[in-house]
């Protein structure tokens, strides 16, 4: 009869053999030492998607940055005897009313979406992690009121603000024949980006820097008798800089997303320059002929913010495996 | 501190960034060049009797004062070019009937179908449910409402013929709806997603099953429950960019709305209705998003005002 309560391990013939020699071998390569950024590249392979993301996100750039280059056109240039053409050898995206080539003007389009993205998560990223640095470091009431000032930033409507400050500085920028041709709109949104947009970054850095304050190893740090700039450089920089390169990535769709839908709006790029946005708003007028028209700028804009968002995703969770959640 | 205290500072704020909303639109309106006569064809004489009419030539802190107190008697002005002589709260208000109508509507759409994918997705997680469900969220995300509308207004008005272009007849209200809903209604998904995955792994859930609750009850009285109060939060910031949102739905579809006034109100510089306009919406963000503040934290007493 078998006894159920025995505690006896039942015991196999082989179970005392040798093991075959490389049964460790797979435990092995995973005990590796790598560093910070070599485990979060490493995570970061692992996932297909944000790859994947990451190599559109490459293209979109190598077309936006090279593409002009290589096209026998420029944005702005109309070419006579080719108006309104469906897309071709010469033109593979078609051309529009006035003969411009379309595939050069989402080129050129796609430039300045990457350029508003980056100018703007740059923005964000410094004047956003100094603030909220200090406000964190700080404490108490200096803590206390550069909170209150985030509170009430957090509260004003960036959209509004931008038109708003864009109507103001179309006047005095109409002097300036450098910054005109880029077009007030877009000077705008870096102007609203770095008076507002930066409160979000700030909010986290300072969230991190509370909490990394707290930490044994800081406090170990502080009674070996670190210096302050010691403290941050060794310590707080290396430790939330994971999270702030995330964050950053989440702001390059939102800037391209605000940049397109005001020039959608004809509030952005001021013409001649081509803004993804503005061209989706052209073709509009002539949705029932020329469809195509629309589809090229549509398309570019919806693969730049869908790869985007995915790979920040994946970026997320690569570098800051703590936060992942699902 | 207590809840009142919380709640009466919370109000506080609100009106402290109305305030400096409505300061900062009124100089920043104030520092642009020329007046609003400036286009007519007018004698030099007849554009400065307009000017003083309407109270032009004081000093702007006059002006200043002069506006905050007809705001607080919901006195915005008049328009001086879109509609002519016409109460820029009149224009506001009927205008923003038309858009409340249709936001209401996308509002509702959002939720009823947002939040019940969310949580199909955050309860069938990894499975082929959650994966459909993610994809169409991360793309409906990404796609701008513009590109929306144009799609729609290609497949649907142009091609199949299915939905009229213009607003006013009727099914008109379909894409308009459609565009302003999509955003809100992918992004509740992936926040009731993400919110039922974060309660599923709570204790008090193991709990109840450890107690010998049945899965439904534990799932629907307690996991859903718990899951839905971050969502409340997300309803200000959905307010907002349903507004947003008009500006594009309401121009591209010519619904005769609050958006696609300040858009040409924009174009027209019709200063005095940009200026209505946009205090107006940023009274109602601000608003809202007190309202849903409050609500947090009257629901979920756990949540300290940060």
């Amino acid at each position: 009869m078998k006894n159920y309560i025995s505690l006896q391990v039942p015991v196999e013939k082989d179970a005392f053999d040798r093991l075959p020699a490389d049964f460790y071998q797979d435990e092995e390569k995973d005990t590796r030492a790598v560093g910070y950024w070599k485990a979060a590249w490493l995570r970061l392979k692992k996932n297909r998607i944000a790859m994947t993301a990451l190599v559109i996100i490459l293209l979109i750039t190598l077309f936006a940055v090279v593409g002009p280059l290589l096209s026998p056109y420029t944005y702005d240039q109309q070419v006579h005897g080719d108006e309104n053409l469906f897309p071709c050898a010469a033109h593979p995206f078609g051309t529009d009313r006035l003969g411009r080539d379309l595939m050069v003007r989402c080129m050129i389009g796609t430039r300045i979406s990457l350029l508003v993205g980056v100018v703007s998560a740059f923005i964000v990223m410094v004047i956003g992690s100094i603030y909220g640095a200090i406000s964190g470091l700080c404490g108490g009431k200096v803590d206390l009121v550069m909170m209150r000032v985030v509170d009430v930033i957090y509260s004003v409507p960036e959209i509004l603000l931008i038109v708003v400050i864009k109507l103001v500085i179309d006047e005095p920028l109409s002097h300036v024949a450098a910054l005109q041709k880029i077009g007030s709109g877009l000077i705008a949104i870096f102007i609203v980006y770095g008076c507002l947009y930066w409160v979000g970054m700030a909010r986290i850095v300072r969230g991190q820097v509370m909490q990394l304050k707290e930490m044994e190893y800081v406090t170990a740090a502080n009674a070996l008798g670190a210096k302050r700039g010691e403290l941050i450089r060794e310590h707080l920089i290396p430790n939330c800089i994971g999270q702030l390169i995330a964050t950053v990535m989440m702001q390059i769709p939102s800037a391209i997303f605000t940049e397109a839908f005001l020039s959608f709006l004809g509030m952005g790029v001021s013409a001649p320059m081509a803004s993804l946005g503005s061209l989706t708003s052209d073709a509009l007028s002539g949705l029932t002929v020329a469809p195509y028209r629309m589809i090229f700028p549509a398309v570019i804009i919806s693969l730049i913010i869908l790869s985007f968002n995915l790979f920040g995703d994946g970026l997320r969770d690569a570098l800051d495996p703590k936060m992942k959640k699902s | 501190m207590n809840m009142a205290e919380r709640i009466l500072r919370r109000v506080l704020f609100a009106a402290i960034s109305l305030f400096v909303i409505i300061t900062l639109t009124f100089f920043l309106m104030n520092l642009l060049p020329g007046d609003p006569f400036m286009s007519d064809h007018a004698t030099e004489a007849s554009r400065a009797a307009l000017v003083h009419k309407y109270g032009l030539d004081q000093p702007v802190i006059v002006q200043y004062g002069k506006y905050l107190w007809a705001l607080l008697h919901g006195d915005m002005g008049t328009s001086y070019i879109l509609q002519k002589g016409r109460a820029v709260s009149s224009i506001v208000w009927e205008s923003f009937l038309v858009s409340l109508q249709l936001g209401l509507k996308a509002l509702i759409a959002a939720i009823v179908i947002g939040v019940p994918l969310g949580c199909i997705a955050g309860l069938y997680q990894e499975k082929v449910a959650d994966g459909v469900i993610r994809v169409i969220s991360a793309i409906g995300i990404s796609v701008p409402g513009y590109v929306l509308a144009a799609v729609l207004m290609l497949v649907l008005a142009v091609n199949l013929k299915v939905l009229p272009v213009s607003y006013g007849s009727p099914g008109g209200e379909v894409m308009p709806i459609i565009v302003l809903a999509m955003y809100p209604t992918c992004y509740l998904m992936r926040l009731t997603r993400a919110s039922i995955l974060e309660v599923l792994g709570q204790d008090y859930l193991k709990t109840e099953r450890a107690r010998g609750m049945g899965e439904g009850r534990v799932i629907f009285v307690h996991a859903l429950k718990n899951s839905l109060i971050p969502i409340i939060t997300y309803l200000g910031p959905l307010t907002a960019s349903i507004l947003t949102g008009g500006f594009v739905a309401e121009s591209v579809f010519n619904v005769p709305g609050l958006g696609r006034y300040f858009v040409s109100a924009i174009s027209a510089r019709d200063y005095t209705l940009i200026m209505g306009v946009t205090i107006f919406y940023a009274t109602l963000i601000v608003t809202m998003n007190l309202i849903c503040d409050i609500l947090y934290q009257v629901v979920d007493p756990r949540i300290k005002s940060a």
